[in-house]
């Protein structure tokens, strides 16, 4: 009985590792033909301005918005600790060396997410379940190429930028909130944000951007595209809304575990 | 053009289940499937039907035997080859798999608009016929959430039609349609079939009604396939388990009266 047990254990822990290794080969292969996608002729540009107004554009007013509360929080929170040291002069330089370099790319990659990451796994995921995609494949018409390239170039565009909006925006809230509502000399706000901020802390955000936005795009796509094949999420409308929740808990799981990564790597 | 359209050699194919076991879908099955005419592809659920379509088309790879699509070994070929492979075939999904987010005229010129270097004047005249062919016209700039079943299922064969396919395979294709649907759908398929002349396979469970339409006849049944002549070959087969499919799915007696055009 006990011995029993152990077996049924041990085939349910291989089972799992199977199951894991698999998954991660798939995604692999999977990342391999989407950016070999990127490169194919002809270039689909209506179907890359398409994704580019959909993850870029249209995410632009919950960017605003994150970003304008977040540096207007960093302004009064920065001066508040700031001010216990008589140092507010350095919170031009705290609240954009903060955003540039942290919150700026990590959050921008968790809105998009959860805005963008979100439709397009389930976008993809309805496809899979409805045929569509066997429909494609059958028609000689190579999804990558037609369906999932675009949105990997427009993401991979699309997230740095929203991340120097949300920089700018973030930056400008902590000026309302440190100069004009705490009483922080913007000369002071101003001078210190440029003496600290080098081209290299610019240059890891913007990385740290690119690799969220790929992280994004793939794990969110990737998820809807294998909606058939991925185990326990059950089947049809269940599988896809399982699946779209997985999406956006890996991909901002991933953000955050490679924020770190980057930034030991990198700083 | 060889006379034999597809054909199964020996092909085995069996999934893994949850608990580790093998599920043996074909066991050694062989077939050919006449070029020009109807096939008729019949068993119950889970028989491996779909699987067969899909071993046709490559979305399956077998886990043992060759599959000849006119007279070439097309087993596990890949990439372009396949891609070239699957041009020759038009496919009617059970759910007829219209791009939902496309129009009725967009989704039938997407293979044209991708697979062809056709202007699109030519594209739009050339669509435009075949939605009037399929009695469509007036519907083409609706979505598919828009249409009727049987819509679907005609904007989906207009599409299949497009590149002109020398094999239409279709997959259940009266799921869900009621019987005057069915019967008009059957008519559609006889009436193209007639005027295209594509070599026809059709999976389905409709028994005795898509007989009508049957030039040969398969029945699937737990992993092997007899294959007949003529719905009424079926009926003379003195194999037990045929001899208990056509007692359930037809009654004692079936008198093929092929549908007129």
């Amino acid at each position: 009985m006990v011995q029993g047990m152990r077996q049924n254990s041990i085939t349910q822990l291989g089972s799992f590792a199977l199951n894991v290794v698999s998954d991660l080969g798939r995604m692999g292969l999977y990342l391999l033909r989407a950016v070999r996608g990127c490169f194919g002729r002809p270039f689909r540009f209506a179907e890359f301005l398409r994704q580019m107004n959909f993850i870029g554009v249209g995410s632009l007013v919950v960017i605003f918005f994150t970003a304008a509360s977040t540096g207007m929080v960093l302004g009064l929170q920065g001066y508040y600790s700031l001010n216990k040291f008589g140092a507010e002069g350095m919170l031009g330089s705290a609240v954009a060396l903060t955003l540039i370099m942290e919150l700026g790319p990590v959050l921008t990659a968790l809105m998009v997410a959860g805005r963008a990451g979100s439709a397009m796994c389930a976008e993809l995921g309805i496809m899979r379940i409805s045929e569509q995609l066997d429909a494609l494949d059958c028609m000689a018409v190579d999804p990558f190429r037609y369906l999932i390239s675009p949105k990997f170039l427009a993401a991979l565009i699309s997230v740095p930028l929203l991340t120097v909006v949300f920089d700018v925006v973030g930056i400008a809230g902590g000026y309302i909130a440190g100069v004009h509502l705490m009483g922080v000399s913007p000369g002071s706000y101003y001078d210190g944000m440029r003496s600290s901020v080098t081209n290299h802390d610019i240059w890891l955000g913007v990385v740290k951007s690119f690799v969220f936005g790929l992280l994004v795009v793939w794990i969110c796509t990737g998820r809807g595209y294998f909606v058939h094949q991925i185990r326990g999420v059950g089947f049809g409308a269940q599988s896809v809304s399982k699946v779209t929740t997985q999406a956006v808990v890996f991909s901002s799981i991933s953000v955050l575990v490679f924020d770190y990564l980057l930034t030991a790597v990198l700083l | 053009m060889s006379d034999i359209a597809i054909e199964f050699k020996d092909i085995d194919k069996a999934f893994m289940k949850g608990d580790g076991s093998r599920q043996v879908i074909l066991d050694r099955v062989n077939f050919a499937i006449p070029a020009g005419k109807t096939t008729v592809i019949a068993g119950g659920s889970g028989q491996g039907k779909s699987v067969t379509l899909k071993l046709i088309l490559g979305l399956m790879q077998p886990d043992a035997g060759q599959i000849f699509v006119a007279g070439n070994d097309c087993t596990g070929i890949r990439g372009r080859a396949l891609a070239e492979l699957r041009t020759r075939f038009g496919v009617l999904f059970q759910g007829a798999a219209l791009f939902d987010s496309l129009t009725v005229f967009e989704n039938v010129a997407l293979p044209l608009r991708e697979r062809t270097k056709g202007s699109e004047v030519k594209i739009k005249e050339q669509v435009l016929a075949s939605l009037e062919q399929l009695e469509l016209l007036g519907h083409e700039e609706k979505f598919p959430a828009q249409l009727s079943g049987g819509m679907k299922k005609r904007v989906g064969l207009a599409r299949a039609l497009q590149l002109k396919p020398e094999i239409m395979l279709f997959d259940e294709p009266t799921t869900g349609l009621d019987p005057v649907m069915t019967t008009e759908i059957y008519h559609l398929f006889a009436r193209t079939q007639k005027q295209v002349g594509f070599t026809a396979v059709i999976v389905s469970h409709d028994i005795p009604k898509v007989f009508n339409l049957a030039d040969q006849v398969i029945v699937l049944n737990n992993g092997v396939m007899d294959v007949f002549a003529s719905p009424e070959a079926i009926q003379w087969s003195e194999k037990p388990h045929i001899k208990e499919f056509v007692k359930t799915t037809m009654g004692e007696i079936y008198q093929s009266h092929l549908v007129e055009p």
